[in-house]
């Protein structure tokens, strides 16, 4: 499943890579630490956190993940969008909560 | 990337390159031509054996006209085969100058039905080729694969996971890179471990074998701004190995052992609120590494040192 389909299925807003759209999900994590994040996601996966600060998109570029989404209607730091579209790590947004929003992902079948 | 978006920026640097282009890079010098006494026959057998649909007439190199298929096809049924081409011939031919731009060659097939233009000479108004729509494929899609190729050659690194430093003859050839971390700065934590990254890519390390190296990286950088005044990262690189130090002058750890267990954690309320402490950075950097050693007294400062080994 590419991110485009997965932005529409979600209805979620696009605040950077919406040239990056084409990009394969292999799978998603939620989670807050961002230790965690480090630790158990892999490439090519959706991050959803409520995190809005810079060291999002740090920890996202090295694990080169496919999206960020940001949940809650948070809005990210101006750096935090700086430095995503400088690694080119697309920053999506819900209004839903985290909760919602991998419950639907995994309804998509992203697991 | 977006398919749609992929394929506009497709047709983009064809359109730049069919301005670029001129008609006479994409034409077919090899004019097969006829003189005006051959007959509409001897025009059958030339559009036969090279399967082609229109042939110029010419004289010393001078366009006189053109014949086509479709003449061909009205003498057959008119049963007029022995006429010449001279006289069946249209005269009024639209053509193209060789030092044209190729766009003004799909513009001219876009206006007229025809398919194929004779190509003059500027200078001399002799015929120097004929163009196809064919042709202007074939030239933009080898012009395009030319530049694809040239892209892909200079994205090629100048070794292969430093093997660079294995090819110079020394007794021992090692590089370091050393980054200075300013501490309180967390928010900014991951700007070093993304510069160790792009200096590793471009020393020609792949992005999927340095990557557990980079998170051990990311952790410890995030430990030196979180707990630390400041640190500093050392990256020494030597052919099949990466060792990296981190020192500060930081408040020390009390109990390693202690702060070796996942989930243990001594970090202020406000930083674990980011995401930060969640005490899994150690063991994330032992998990990441395939060495690793950690020194640290109570007020003095920490010492961390891990490696990853490559083939």
């Amino acid at each position: 499943m590419t991110l485009g389909e997965v932005v529409k299925a979600l209805d979620l807003k696009v605040l950077v890579g919406a040239d990056l759209l084409g990009r394969a999900v292999r799978g998603g994590y939620a989670s807050d630490m961002l230790s965690d994040v480090l630790a158990h996601s892999e490439e090519g996966y959706v991050w959803v956190t409520v995190q809005i600060h810079p060291n999002v998109s740090a920890v996202a570029t090295a694990k080169n993940l496919a999206a960020i989404v940001i949940t809650n209607g948070r809005s990210p730091e101006a750096e935090t969008l700086r430095k995503a579209e400088e690694k080119k790590i697309p920053v999506l947004a819900s209004t839903w909560s985290t909760y919602k929003v991998a419950g639907r992902l995994y309804e998509l079948g992203i697991e | 990337m977006n398919e749609s978006i992929r394929r506009a920026r497709r047709v983009k640097k064809t359109e730049q390159l069919s301005y670029s282009l001129r008609i006479g890079e994409a034409m077919n010098k090899r004019v097969l031509a006829l003189t005006t006494d051959r007959t509409m026959m001897d025009l059958r057998g030339v559009l036969k054996d090279h399967r082609i649909s229109g042939v110029p007439i010419l004289e010393s190199g001078r366009l006189l006209g053109i014949v086509s298929i479709e003449d061909l096809i009205n003498c057959l049924r008119l049963g007029q085969m022995e006429r010449t081409v001279g006289d069946v011939m249209t005269t009024e031919v639209v053509t193209l100058f060789a030092d044209e731009p190729l766009i003004q060659a799909v513009k001219m097939f876009g206006k007229h039905g025809f398919g194929r233009f004779p190509v003059l000479d500027r200078t001399t108004g002799k015929v120097v080729g004929i163009v196809t729509k064919k042709d202007i494929m074939q030239c933009l899609l080898k012009r395009l694969q030319s530049l694809y190729h040239a892209k892909e050659s200079r994205k090629k690194p100048i070794s292969e996971n430093g093997r660079l430093l294995a090819d110079l003859p020394s007794d021992e050839t090692a590089l370091t890179l050393k980054y200075a971390v300013n501490g309180g700065d967390f928010r900014k934590a991951g700007e070093k471990s993304d510069q160790l990254k792009e200096s590793l890519l471009k020393l020609g390390y792949a992005d999927v074998d340095i990557r557990r190296l980079i998170i051990a990286v990311l952790e410890a950088e995030m430990n030196l701004a979180i707990f630390t005044d400041r640190g500093e990262i050392t990256a020494r690189i030597d052919p099949h190995r990466i060792s990296v130090k981190v020192s500060d002058e930081g408040p020390g750890i009390p109990d390693i052992e202690l702060a070796m267990q996942p989930g243990y954690s001594t970090a202020p309320e406000f930083v674990r609120e980011l995401g930060f402490g969640a005490g899994m950075g150690l063991p994330n950097i032992k998990k990441s590494t395939d060495e690793m050693k950690i020194e640290s007294s109570p007020g003095v400062g920490t010492n961390l040192e891990f490696s990853v080994l490559f083939r």
